[in-house]
């Protein structure tokens, strides 16, 4: 069932859903979101695609094979977990760098916590990606 | 007798894999880079010093990595790399050619860490798990030879009886850590009184002697230490005889400050040591196998040893606890390097067949006579020395008669047997073919047997050097005072023992004129006894036959039965939780509630009633979603946001994913028929004993002492607003890295699933 | 509201019970998914219910204003549905493999691994079938 108006305007969407799932991501440590937001809002802009479009074409917009994406997030995740131990601390202690921080602002504050939740935003979104793709396909 | 014809057939058999060949001596020189290591230490703990050295393992369960030298531990992490190395030498040349003996020494290596990690534990965990890695690593090597069956049963065996030792030898440390709060050597040793007045006294007692026996092979679970003589010949000398069936031994030995001084265990000893030497010592005549034989006299001196811990108090005890122990360790070793020499030599270890060896073999033939001579107990050997110890030790004790007439016994048996095994085959005539014409073995396989009859000499004729160095500091350490040790001695005047000794000499000189006579009346004996090795195959039967049985009952291969028996089970489960927790006082009341709230309600059973009743797949589809939705109006009107959010998406994606499916299965038909009402009233009652759980569980007050801490900590400490994100990607961090993990699996496997090319059976096939 | 969400829950579990007994492996399916919101609203409910106050701090704040939803149920629940998601995708792929390979839902019908007692001398034929390297095995 091809539609010009829904493959058109699932471009639109997908490319919504995606800016819109990185921004849950980012926010998620002090408002709604996170990781597992962030990652289900990105999955369900590709299925979108491929539900329009099919997923030829979705897979051609996203270039990486999605459980790869899954499996570099679970990689990612690791290392931020990992990274604590070179510091001394147990494994997956958050680690916070506070770029500028001032005695009254804290600064760009980067850690390895949000570096954790990206990769909880791939894995989720590559394993979903990878189940829907694959069902898609073959059913 | 198949077993005696020599296992090089068995293990040449095959196509020689040569990987790792040009290798294999470097376990032996990394086993005497350790003792060479360890021998600096020596100096400090003759002196009663005690070193300690550690790092954290697991701290929040007070797991600790350490390692503690002391007398007792340094003596035997000493015998074990020492020993280790000639045997590692001479294992590098026996399996040479053979097939894996790369990995042969591997094992064997790791088995030797393991074995060094238990002695030098200083954490009761810690030691478990070398203790456990000991089994594990024997099993390996017990069924080297796995192509033959007879060695994978006695493999198999091993690991099981030693394995139930361990799980209760577990139980028995945590029931230790439970009266004393600590599982560090130092706290547990220093708790004597505290654990033998405790309640818990006798569980402890129970458990950790069932690892201990099972370990070092007491009667009557005794019966796979002969059978792992499966094993190559290093295996035995190395495992069987000078190490790992002392961990054991030695368990009792570190815990004797904690443990010994009661009754019940110095009966349990006396009576399991005492039966199991001179059973032991018996079977050994029996045996037309040299290792064999050597195997029954190793379970004698375990015995013996086990005999002499039994005292709690006694210092001559003690001393002949570990003059003997260090004397077995080097002869028992040695002789059964010299039966593997023998075996290499001639391709047999028939009793029966062998004679006049020392003309062929002078090398081997002196290193047997003199560790023979050791272990028959004749001066001036250090097997001598230990003997008169022991018997002093012996009238000493508590239990002193008994004990001495066991000893005597076993000593006299043992006496005959260093004769059958040492004296026999290499003086007076050949006694039949054997394979091989024989021949003398290489330098490496003769270096062990050598070195460590020769030792015994030494120490025999130099008891003060083994007392300084190997002797006093364990006894102090078993007694956990000072300067307790009893002076070795090779002459030590006319004495009860020296009698003794006469009359163990005498008697010993009888029943070697004897043997033959008292074998095949032995063996005709044993046909009519019942036998512990078919009394366990008896056992695994019975345990096979009782999965089988209820394997049929509850796995019928049909999917709804499965599902039938768990709910039952669960059902089961929540009524006994309900009784035993009591129907509390639980009152109904009307709530006063929004209309949103009842809109909510009533929009969840719905779409429930609506899932149940159809019979069309969309409607069914519609129904979830609907109930989806009610639930994530659940989550957003109790202010969880976040969990709303993503049952929302979740939703989505589940309708998304369950259509794309769905329409290619076949539509939904309806069930009927007498079943279906078993499984209403199963599912209501399961409905309704949830209900009652969780109207309890409201009744209770709940404890928020978790989420006030995330609460307070999640701004100052982690820098983040959204307390749940928080507790998602930094306090719980590593149980989200477990579920994300799940879910990537979940994905790969479902695309493995989908993805792969099954071709379809036919109906037609499967019939 | 606890009260009522406790016996909501009886009803999930009850429907989503009487539908994993189904012979047909699409009712269990639907099962699933009932019974995975029914554990997540029971952890859910577990925690207490707060009307309205998500645990979120104010900009400012060190801590929440006091009453708040507590935080800890929330984030199982929230990795729980994830969960409960991923294992449902699974299901439903084995579902719809078995259907491809054996054509039919129905579980009584599934018995190639476990034949009904009696026909065992059928299950070689099926097994080679499906396991490839066993055919192997056997004719060497």
């Amino acid at each position: 069932m091809k539609s010009v108006i829904v493959e058109s305007g699932a471009r639109f969407l997908v490319a919504l859903l995606l800016v819109f799932s990185v921004y849950m991501l980012l926010r998620g440590h002090n408002l709604p979101g996170g990781g597992f937001i962030g990652g289900l809002v990105g999955a369900v802009g590709f299925v979108i695609q491929a539900i329009a479009c099919g997923t030829e074409s979705a897979r051609k917009a996203l270039r990486v094979d999605p459980s790869n994406i899954a499996m570099a997030g679970l990689g990612i995740a690791l290392l931020a977990g990992l990274f604590a131990a070179l510091f001394g601390d147990a494994l997956f202690t958050g680690q916070w760098l506070f770029i500028g921080a001032t005695e009254d602002s804290k600064g760009l504050p980067l850690s390895t916590v949000l570096v954790f939740d990206i990769g909880v935003y791939l894995v989720v979104m590559g394993a979903i990606l990878t189940l829907v793709f694959a069902l898609e396909e073959e059913a | 007798m198949g077993s005696a014809t020599g296992e090089a057939a068995a293990h040449g058999a095959k196509p020689a894999n040569r990987r790792g060949q040009g290798l294999t001596w470097v376990p032996a020189a990394l086993a005497a880079a350790i003792f060479a290591a360890l021998w600096p230490a020596m100096p400090p703990v003759a002196g009663g010093e005690v070193l300690r050295w550690g790092a954290a393992w697991v701290p929040s369960l007070g797991v600790n990595f350490s390692v503690l030298v002391d007398g007792l531990s340094l003596t035997f992490a000493l015998l074990i790399s020492g020993i280790g190395a000639l045997v590692m030498l001479f294992a590098a040349k026996y399996m040479e050619g053979k097939y894996h003996s790369g990995r042969f020494a591997l094992y064997l290596f790791l088995f030797m860490l393991a074995m060094l990690g238990v002695v030098l534990a200083d954490n009761l965990l810690t030691l478990f798990v070398f203790w456990e890695l000991t089994s594990i690593t024997s099993y390996l090597l017990i069924g080297f030879g796995h192509a033959d069956a007879k060695s994978r049963r006695s493999a198999l065996q091993a690991l099981l009886v030693t394995g139930m030792g361990g799980l209760a030898l577990l139980a028995g440390f945590i029931l230790i850590y439970t009266v004393v709060g600590s599982f560090d050597l130092a706290v547990v040793l220093a708790s004597g009184d505290v654990l033998r007045e405790s309640p818990l006294y006798l569980p402890i007692l129970v458990l950790v002697l069932a690892g201990a026996f099972t370990k070092s092979a007491q009667f009557p679970l005794h019966f796979w230490l002969p059978n792992a003589m499966a094993a190559p010949t290093p295996v035995s000398a190395y495992l069987h005889s000078a190490t790992m069936v002392k961990a054991g031994v030695f368990l009792l030995a570190r815990l004797h400050p904690a443990l010994a001084g009661t009754d019940v265990w110095l009966w349990s000893l006396t009576l399991f040591g005492g039966v199991t030497a001179v059973f032991a010592s018996v079977m050994a005549l029996r045996q037309t196998d040299l290792k064999q034989a050597l195997a029954y006299t190793t379970l004698m001196a375990l015995g013996t040893l086990v005999l002499f811990l039994a005292d709690g108090t006694s210092s001559y005890a003690i001393t002949g606890f570990m003059a003997f122990l260090v004397t077995h360790s080097l002869y028992k070793a040695a002789l059964f390097l010299v039966v593997g020499t023998v075996d290499h030599g001639t391709g047999t270890r028939d009793a029966r067949i062998l004679g006049g060896l020392a003309r062929a073999m002078p090398v081997t033939a002196f290193a047997a006579a003199l560790a023979g001579l050791s272990m028959a107990g004749l001066p001036p050997f250090v097997g001598f020395i230990a003997k008169e110890v022991l018997y002093k030790g012996a009238g000493e004790l508590a239990l002193g008669t008994i004990v001495t007439a066991f000893a005597l016994a076993s000593n006299a048996l043992m006496f005959a047997v260093a004769g059958i095994v040492c004296l026999r085959p290499f003086w007076g005539r050949p006694r039949g073919e054997t394979p091989v014409k024989p021949h003398e073995g290489p330098w490496q396989m003769l270096a062990g047997p050598v070195v460590l009859s020769v030792l015994g000499l030494a120490f025999g004729l130099m008891p003060w050097l083994k007392q300084q160095i190997l002797v006093s500091p364990g006894v102090d350490a078993v007694l956990g005072r000072d300067g307790e040790a009893r002076d070795l001695r090779l002459w030590a005047g006319v004495n009860l023992a020296l009698i003794l000794s006469l009359v163990t000499f005498a008697l010993g000189i009888v029943l070697y004129a004897a043997h033959v006579t008292l074998r095949d009346g032995l063996n005709r004996l044993g046909t009519h006894l019942p036998s512990l090795d078919a009394g366990w195959d008896r056992f695994l039967d019975g345990l096979k036959a009782l999965a089988a049985w209820q394997t049929r009952i509850l796995q019928s291969g049909r999917l709804v039965n499965y599902m039938a028996v768990t709910f039952v089970t669960l059902l089961a489960g929540l009524v006994a939780a309900l009784i035993a927790t009591g129907p509390g006082p639980i009152v109904l009341e009307m709530p006063y509630l929004l209309v949103k709230e009842w809109g909510i309600a009533l929009l969840v059973l719905a779409g429930t009633g609506v899932v149940v009743s159809t019979n069309s797949r969309i409607t069914a589809l519609a129904g979830l979603g609907v109930v989806g939705v009610g639930v994530a109006l659940i989550f957003i009107t109790y202010g969880a946001p976040d969990v709303a959010i993503t049952q929302l998406l979740v939703e989505v994606l589940v309708v998304v994913l369950v259509a794309l499916a769905i329409l290619k299965l076949p539509s939904l038909e309806p069930e009927t028929g007498r079943r279906r009402w078993f499984d209403a009233a199963l599912a209501l009652g399961i409905g309704g004993a949830v209900t009652a759980i969780m109207l309890m569980v409201l009744e209770v007050p709940i404890d928020r002492r978790l989420s006030d801490y995330f609460e307070v900590t999640s701004w100052p400490e982690a820098f983040g607003r959204n307390i749940v994100n928080v507790i998602l990607v930094d306090f719980r961090a590593l149980d989200t890295f477990g579920e994300i993990a799940v879910v990537a699996v979940a994905g790969i496997a479902a695309l493995a699933l989908l993805k792969t090319k099954i071709a379809p059976t036919k109906e037609e096939d499967a019939r | 509201m606890e009260q009522i969400l406790a016996i909501l829950i009886g009803v999930l579990v009850a429907a989503s019970v009487w539908l994993m007994l189904s012979r047909n492996v699409v009712r269990f399916l639907f099962g699933l998914v009932l019974i995975s919101n029914a554990a997540n609203l029971v952890i859910f409910t577990g925690g207490r219910l707060t009307l309205g106050a998500p645990p979120l701090i104010d900009e400012g704040a060190e801590a929440p204003p006091a009453l708040v939803a507590n935080a800890l149920p929330q984030a199982l629940v929230l990795t729980a549905i994830v969960i409960g998601f991923g294992l449902l995708a699974f299901a439903l792929a084995l579902v719809f493999r078995a259907y491809t390979a054996l054509g039919t839902v129905d579980s009584d019908e599934m018995r190639l691994a476990e034949p009904p007692e009696g026909e065992e001398g059928a299950a070689p034929a099926s097994r080679r079938a499906t396991t490839p390297h066993l055919a192997r095995e056997a004719a060497e």
